[in-house]
């Protein structure tokens, strides 16, 4: 820095610049060019070809006077709530069973883990085939004896989101479970020392001081979760294709069917916009409180 | 607090062996544990099973049992035969296309995320730091978000549909999380060693190829992991950013299984499925604790 300093800025340090080229496309073309660009292209008109022609909030007001796009909001709420609340419930009910000093735990997490290496399509197929009405888990109920049993989730539009959810939570819960048990072995052995000396029953250890210690934790399943749900598509893609009719639409099809098959570019791209302020009002809150506080870390 | 949860988690559990072996809450523990290590098998159980019966055998009996008479055929079929449109050729061209994506993506998204974390700890630069936080938040962005300026800078550049247009995507969009990987690792190399090699005359590259790389092996293993399970598994770039002849293995089974036409033959869609997830369940079994800890620092990003 001191020899270096007597050049112009621009070309001190100048080997890291360049390398560090890719990185700046990245970030400023890609990253902060593209959201600008699909923002800024969700107020015009767009069809076939982006089109600057300047419509103000048309291309919104359609958007939430369409039923598929409501539809798709509704299912995607639907389906977050319940794989939020349940990944993250399961997935801590999991680590504290795993944190037991538990033998084979390896055993145990490569079993549950290993949905987590699958694709979505892969997850998709299997538990499209497992919850076939004709062959899977109805038909295997029924023929035990059970005749009136009905199972067939994907073939029902008022509870197909729930057979999205169970091969949601197949594949991912074995993560979050992951995570928190890393959570729960940060946690500091006195704490558990401290509360066996004072009487305290392990779950209420568990739930007033562990809990609220791996508040971070938490915060931070919490995000990825949330940012993954948001992005839903592969999976419906292969288990249902949106279907029965609509009934399993969610917006990043409802995105991806306007910009590139529908050719209606500007309801894809307001769609798109709409995706990316659910991700701000998770994602800044919880910036906030990662780095407001903190501002040295 | 990255490293050290990614450590504790991996050193397993600690204190002494558990005394009694028998008492009521282990046997309620491990039962617990055991029904959900089922739920967890059983697709995979199911896949097998199916893939290895006939289509007669399928119809009259229960997914779970497994096969009377055990046929390969369906394998054969769905690695050889199986139709997407008009092409007949099986899950062996989307494999062949898949391994030609995988192999330069990874490699590329790899080298350029390695020197971005070296030159984010060792020669920062003014707005390195701003450049690598809109990098993590970026990596929150929906891709759908971005999908159409990529398809008209791809366009732009000549290469939209072609193989070198998706290698330059999951490059881009493996660079979060694979720099803070490197970022991480390299930050914990200690400086001492960086400075030496400084006083001794070596430059940005010399530092990099001699010095960080020998020394970050376990990290590129880690990165190798992450990038072959993501690339391969990755569905949307693939429709979005190919056309129907360079689809990769995830498009080609969704359109084999998925498709409308003939007789649904439920055998060869799960050897066909079993057949895209073998690469990532290979990957993930040999590898073990590294794939837990490429996860791991994942999840920590931020």
């Amino acid at each position: 820095m001191t020899t270096a300093s007597k050049r112009p800025w621009l070309l001190r340090n100048i080997n890291a610049k360049i390398a560090a080229m890719p990185m700046i496309f990245t970030t400023l073309v890609v990253f902060v060019g593209g959201t600008a660009w699909t923002v800024i292209y969700s107020f015009t008109n767009s069809k076939l070809l982006p089109r600057w022609q300047f419509v103000g909030l048309d291309q919104y007001e359609r958007l939430w006077s369409n039923n598929r796009w409501l539809t798709s909001v509704e299912n995607l709420a639907l389906f977050g709530v319940f794989s939020l609340v349940l990944t993250i419930t399961l997935g801590f009910l999991l680590a504290v069973l795993m944190d037991q000093k538990i033998r084979f735990e390896d055993t145990f997490r490569t079993i549950m883990l290993y949905p987590f290496a699958l694709s979505f399509i892969v997850t998709g197929l299997v538990w499209q085939w497992i919850l076939n009405p004709q062959f899977g888990i109805q038909h295997i109920v029924r023929s035990l004896g059970w005749e009136t049993f009905t199972f067939d989730p994907l073939y029902n539009p008022d509870i197909v989101m729930f057979g999205l959810l169970i091969a949601g939570l197949w594949q991912g819960t074995g993560f979050v479970m992951c995570i928190m048990l890393a959570g729960l072995r940060g946690i500091d052995e006195d704490i558990w020392k401290a509360s066996r000396v004072d009487g305290i029953p392990r779950w209420k250890t568990y739930l007033f001081v562990v809990i609220p210690m791996m508040r971070p934790v938490f915060i931070t399943v919490l995000v990825i979760t949330t940012s993954g749900i948001i992005k839903l598509y592969d999976l419906v893609i292969a288990q249902t294709s949106g279907g029965p009719g609509t009934a399993s639409q969610v917006p990043a099809m409802y995105v991806y069917d306007y910009m590139f098959t529908a050719q209606n570019l500007g309801q894809g791209l307001a769609a798109s916009t709409m995706m990316l302020l659910s991700v701000l009002i998770v994602l800044i809150p919880w910036a906030y409180l990662e780095f407001g506080g903190r501002r040295n870390g | 607090m990255a490293d050290t949860t990614t450590n504790t988690a991996l050193s397993g559990p600690r204190g002494p062996k558990p005394r009694k072996r028998l008492s009521r809450g282990n046997i309620i523990l491990y039962s617990t544990l055991f029904v959900v290590c089922v739920y967890y098998i059983l697709p995979l159980w199911v896949m097998v099973m199916t893939s290895l019966k006939g289509m007669p055998e399928i119809r009259m009996g229960n997914i779970f049992a497994p096969p009377v008479d055990i046929e390969f055929q369906p394998w054969v079929k769905a690695w050889a035969e199986a139709c997407t449109g008009l092409n007949c050729d099986g899950l062996s061209r989307g494999f062949g296309n898949s391994v030609r994506i995988l192999i330069p993506s990874v490699i590329l998204s790899i080298a350029v995320a390695s020197v971005n974390g070296y030159a984010l700890i060792n020669w920062r630069f003014k707005g390195s730091d701003v450049f690598f936080t809109i990098l993590i938040f970026g990596s929150f962005i929906p891709y759908q978000v971005m999908l159409y300026p990529i398809v008209i800078l791809l366009r732009e550049a000549g290469i939209y549909g072609t193989l070198w247009g998706l290698v330059l995507v999951h490059t881009v969009f493996g660079m979060p999380i694979l720099t803070l990987l490197f970022r991480n690792y390299f930050s914990s190399i200690p400086e001492e060693l960086f400075k030496a090699a400084r006083v001794d005359g070596a430059g940005f590259w010399g530092i990099y190829f001699r010095i960080m790389l020998p020394m970050s092996l376990p990290i590129f293993v880690v990165a190798i992991i992450l990038q072959v399970t993501g690339i391969w598994n990755d569905f949307l770039f693939g429709v979005v950013f190919t056309k129907p002849d360079l689809y990769p293995m995830t498009v080609q089974l969704n359109n084999i299984v998925n498709s409308v036409q003939g007789v649904k033959e439920y055998n060869v869609n799960m050897a066909a499925t079993l057949l895209t997830g073998l690469v990532p369940l290979i990957v993930y079994f040999v590898s073990g604790k590294l794939f837990v800890r490429g996860i791991a620092a994942g999840a920590v990003k931020g």
